[in-house]
């Protein structure tokens, strides 16, 4: 694929500059190059756990079948 | 097993991480108070109980709902779930605003997405809901006690109203995930807000025996003044099931929701949300969800007509009786010999019997759940 039909567009976000000074001392001993690179990262992995708690509305996951299945066993519901 | 209503299982409970950001700023948020009703009503959107509404009724699908008793995108729901609000409460309130609901302690229930504030005709709303305008209709005195506007929005549960009978409170993805360990295929509701007599098990027993599972699934909520109180409808269950059923092919388990009294359209909300607990049949017997005389015996059954694309398929039973010649519990289809030899499930004769401290006959009532009742000092709703 050419190097130009997948290039991102990127965007200003502004977080107070207490939050930065914390990421900063975060990334320390970590391979992420900026904030940005950063904070990405973490959007991306919290968005995912919302999206991913999204998707299980519509069946039950076998982990939250799981789960339910002990709150069965404790109310007596199930052997 | 059967679909969600609309196809969806809602979940509306706000994710612990965005909860935490949400309570960090509480103070930032317009705020109005509701009472425990509407927690319910929150509770039962946030856990999917009234899938597919995500949220309470906005212009669009209070009108359609009035009009047609299909939402806007042509999804089933019989009357407009609502959130009432005054001009003072909306004061600083606007479309598009974030707002916390807390209760009358201030503890915050619900985030809700304000997306409309509208006014409404209270007895445009009384004639279409409840064919009535008599305020002697408990829906009809409550609609006319409501405040003057009515906000739509999405909303996310924050925290879950505690439950009077923790043990029995299953939610939709509950029931759905019990009834498949049981390898329960087909299930019938049974929807109460009574003690049982041997008429609602006669018909609770006929429903089983077609299906894998029996659903008891007792109103738990405001009642209007004469109705049993709540403790006394789940003890005499539990004692009747304890007794009389199959303990693998029934399951005891709380909705909590108030009476509106809505008769045959209440029948229609009832059947909606026993299809998100899973289940595929529902017992709709005569004059269902009805009071007084403010509606026909069977028109409850007569409005699932309307419906065809309910998914929940509704078994109608007439009125039962027990028959001192057939020695069995009979109705009029099946019992050949005059009324005379009936005795009848009379709801108001059975209190009668009950307030004077006598158990009713076990023919038409056993004896363990009439023990039950008489237990209480006064087991009725004030």
């Amino acid at each position: 694929m050419p190097e130009e039909e997948h290039k991102v567009e990127y965007t200003t976000v502004s977080i107070p500059k207490v939050l930065v000074e914390k990421i900063k001392n975060r990334m320390k001993g970590t391979g992420f190059s900026s904030v940005s690179s950063y904070v990405t990262y973490v959007l991306r992995q919290v968005l995912s756990s919302i999206e991913e708690e999204e998707r299980t509305k519509e069946a039950f996951t076998k982990e939250e079948e799981d789960k339910v299945k002990q709150r069965l066993r404790d109310l007596g519901y199930i052997d | 097993m059967i679909q969600p209503h609309g196809g969806t299982l809602i979940n509306k409970k706000l994710p612990e991480i965005e909860k935490q950001k949400v309570l960090e700023e509480i103070n930032e948020f317009e705020k109005i108070q509701i009472d425990s009703e509407t927690w319910k009503v929150i509770k039962n959107i946030a856990f999917g109980v009234f899938s597919p509404l995500e949220g309470f009724m906005n212009r669009n699908d209070t009108s359609h709902v009035l009009e047609h008793m299909y939402l806007e995108n042509n999804v089933a729901w019989p009357f407009p779930i609502v959130l009432d609000a005054s001009e003072d409460e909306l004061q600083n309130i606007s479309i598009d605003d974030n707002i916390i609901l807390t209760d009358f302690s201030n503890i915050p229930v619900a985030l809700l997405k304000v997306e409309d504030i509208y006014s409404y005709d209270k007895k445009e709303f009384c004639n279409k809901v409840y064919g009535t305008l008599d305020k002697n209709h408990p829906g009809v005195a409550k609609l006319f006690n409501q405040k003057e506007k009515l906000v739509g929005g999405e909303i996310f549960l924050i925290n879950e109203l505690p439950a009077n009978f923790p043990e029995l409170d299953l939610k939709p993805i509950e029931t759905r995930v019990l009834f498949k360990t049981r390898r329960w295929n087909k299930v019938v509701a049974f929807q109460t807000r009574n003690p049982p007599h041997l008429g609602h098990e006669y018909v609770q027993k006929a429903g089983l025996t077609f299906v894998d599972g029996l659903f008891i699934n007792p109103v738990m909520g405001r009642k209007k003044a004469g109705d049993f109180l709540d403790e006394i409808i789940i003890e005499t269950y539990k004692e009747l099931i304890k007794s009389y059923y199959p303990k693998d092919r029934v399951v005891l388990s709380t909705f909590e929701t108030e009476m509106r009294y809505a008769g045959p359209k209440e029948a229609v909300f009832h059947a909606i949300a026993r299809k998100n607990f899973g289940c595929d049949h529902i017992i709709i017997g005569r004059d269902h969800a009805g009071v007084g005389d403010f509606y026909g015996p069977y028109d409850a059954h007569k409005i699932f007509e309307n419906f065809p694309d309910l998914g929940i398929e509704p078994l109608f039973f007439r009125s039962f009786s027990y028959c001192t010649k057939c020695n069995s519990i009979v109705n009029d289809k099946i019992c050949p010999h005059s009324t005379d030899l009936h005795k009848f499930f009379s709801g108001s004769k059975i209190r009668e019997i009950l307030t004077s401290g006598k158990e009713p006959m076990p023919d038409i009532m056993r004896p363990e759940v009439a023990k039950v009742i008489l237990k209480y000092k006064n087991p009725f709703c004030e």
